[in-house]
């Protein structure tokens, strides 16, 4: 019962990343609809920026950004364990900027194919590809 | 790093996340998905990333949606799932 | 289908879950991944490049190589949906025109050329636009003003949060709120298509430029302590110079970017109705 305790109300916060990473995933598989398959694509990527960074936290630190400022740095050396870890940070800016990206892409070619096949669903698109 | 507001925030993307691919209408997702994603921006500038979290409410909550909206506009609102 | 995604998402949930009891508590800060290498980039971000905002300096001068190939992607994404969906006309339909100060209209057939704009002839769409009076008002007050504060959140990046990045993404919303507001063409007016191509490549090879201009004076790639040479100040005072030269890059192409998904995807390529 202790073990149960520490196993699922110590790590609370990693069973929610990871629900929220399985929501996306079941959309991106089991939907038939391609826009839901790329809402389930987006939800994935954003529930893994959040994992990365809720690593980044420390008890008691502040926003990474520098109050000390000009002159007076030499003086007051700046304390590690002050400041959060600005490292995931910044690898999930260039996560959040890719996930637009492809996003775009995505909704281009999700236009481009119901010009072509005058609908949107998986299962109707693959029938038209068939008869043809 | 407020726990209660990490929580209450917490429970509320996830259910928009599970809103926003069970609706049947589009355009209803479209909007689902902004609210996602501003919720998200809330819970990043919560635990003190604030680079990240205006980028997300910038792009995900600002950019995205019209691009989403606008792909609506040019295929079809309805769906089957 | 619907099952098999069901027993898959389980079975993969409860992977994670089992690799998660190895993890470190939530706020650790004696976790792995706060005690490698961001200590030194907290120590000594400030002494070596002069610029408080921790985010802005690791982004755009310790890992300036991955910016540089994120502006890459965002090049890229902009430059695939144009070539997806860009349809140029092949044959003019008949064309509408009303000289504005007298009200005759005009019927131009087939294929004669006719200048794109003209201060006295305005184009009768057969897609007609709502005209409403309190948006377009309200567009008109808050496009400025939306477009200083783009210019704002870049060139405080160095001490607020912000960057070129935000900046780029609230600048080419600016234009996508005109598109809404007016329609469609009076954003093409102000921002034509051969420029936004133009803008959008600048902005990597202001980047990669700047780079390469490091590189010819004498340093490593990205080591932005070379321009102290040729700008006079210190080493120090010209990394950071560095970054806001490489964040103004970013911010070029990222607006040009932006504004150029919108208009291929909502008008399906063709450049002249939507919304």
């Amino acid at each position: 019962m202790d073990v149960l305790i520490h196993h699922i109300i110590g790590k609370y916060n990693y069973w929610l990343y990871t629900i929220l990473m399985m929501i996306g995933l079941y959309a991106m598989i089991a939907k038939n609809n391609l826009i839901k398959k790329l809402v389930g694509m987006n939800i994935f990527q954003t529930a893994i920026i959040l994992f990365y960074v809720s690593i980044a936290c420390k008890k008691g630190a502040t926003i990474p950004i520098i109050e000390e400022h000009g002159g007076s740095v030499a003086g007051h050396a700046i304390r590690v364990a002050d400041y959060i870890n600005p490292l995931p940070h910044v690898l999930m800016l260039t996560a959040i900027v890719v996930s637009v990206s492809t996003f775009g892409v995505a909704l281009a070619l999700a236009v481009k194919i119901y010009q072509k096949y005058k609908t949107l669903e998986e299962d109707e698109i693959l029938m038209r590809l068939r008869d043809k | 790093m407020i726990p209660q507001l990490d929580i209450i925030i917490l429970t509320l993307v996830i259910v928009c996340a599970i809103a926003a691919i069970s609706v049947k209408d589009l355009l209803g997702c479209a909007i689902l998905f902004g609210a996602y994603s501003f919720m998200m921006c809330l819970l990043w500038a919560v635990m003190g990333s604030v680079d990240v979290a205006f980028t997300e409410a910038s792009v995900g909550a600002g950019v995205s949606t019209v691009f989403f909206v606008a792909a609506v506009f040019r295929t079809t609102r309805r769906t089957k799932d | 289908m619907k099952k098999i995604g069901l027993i898959i998402v389980c079975l993969s949930g409860a992977l994670l879950l089992y690799a998660t009891q190895d993890f470190p508590r939530w706020g650790d800060p004696n976790s792995p991944a706060s005690t490698h290498v961001s200590p030194r980039y907290i120590q000594k971000s400030l002494e070596e490049t002069d610029v408080p905002n921790l985010v802005t300096s690791i982004l755009a001068d310790y890992r300036g190589y991955d910016t540089m190939f994120e502006t890459t992607v965002i090049f890229a994404a902009g430059l695939s949906c144009f070539i997806l969906l860009r349809a140029f006309k092949k044959k003019e339909d008949d064309l509408y025109y009303r000289h504005i100060s007298t009200g005759i209209t005009l019927h131009i057939k087939g294929d004669k050329t006719i200048p794109a704009s003209s201060k006295e002839f305005e184009r009768i769409d057969t897609m007609w636009t709502p005209y409403d009076l309190i948006i377009k008002t309200v567009c008109r007050f808050l496009v400025p003003f939306i477009q200083i504060f783009a210019l704002y959140v870049l060139a405080h990046g160095h001490e607020s949060p912000g960057g070129g990045f935000q900046g780029g993404v609230i600048f080419g919303a600016s234009f996508i709120v005109i598109a809404i507001a007016f329609d469609l063409r009076t954003a093409l007016i102000r921002f034509k298509e051969k420029m936004d191509g133009l803008l959008s490549a600048l902005g990597v090879f202001i980047y990669a430029g700047l780079g390469a201009l490091c590189l010819l004076l004498g340093g490593n790639f990205l080591n932005y302590k070379e321009l102290a040479t040729i700008l006079p100040m210190d080493p120090v005072e010209a990394r950071a110079y560095g970054i806001l030269g490489v964040e103004i890059g970013v911010f070029i192409a990222v607006m040009a970017v932006m504004l150029s998904i919108y208009v291929n995807i909502v008008s399906e390529g063709r450049h002249d109705e939507g919304l």
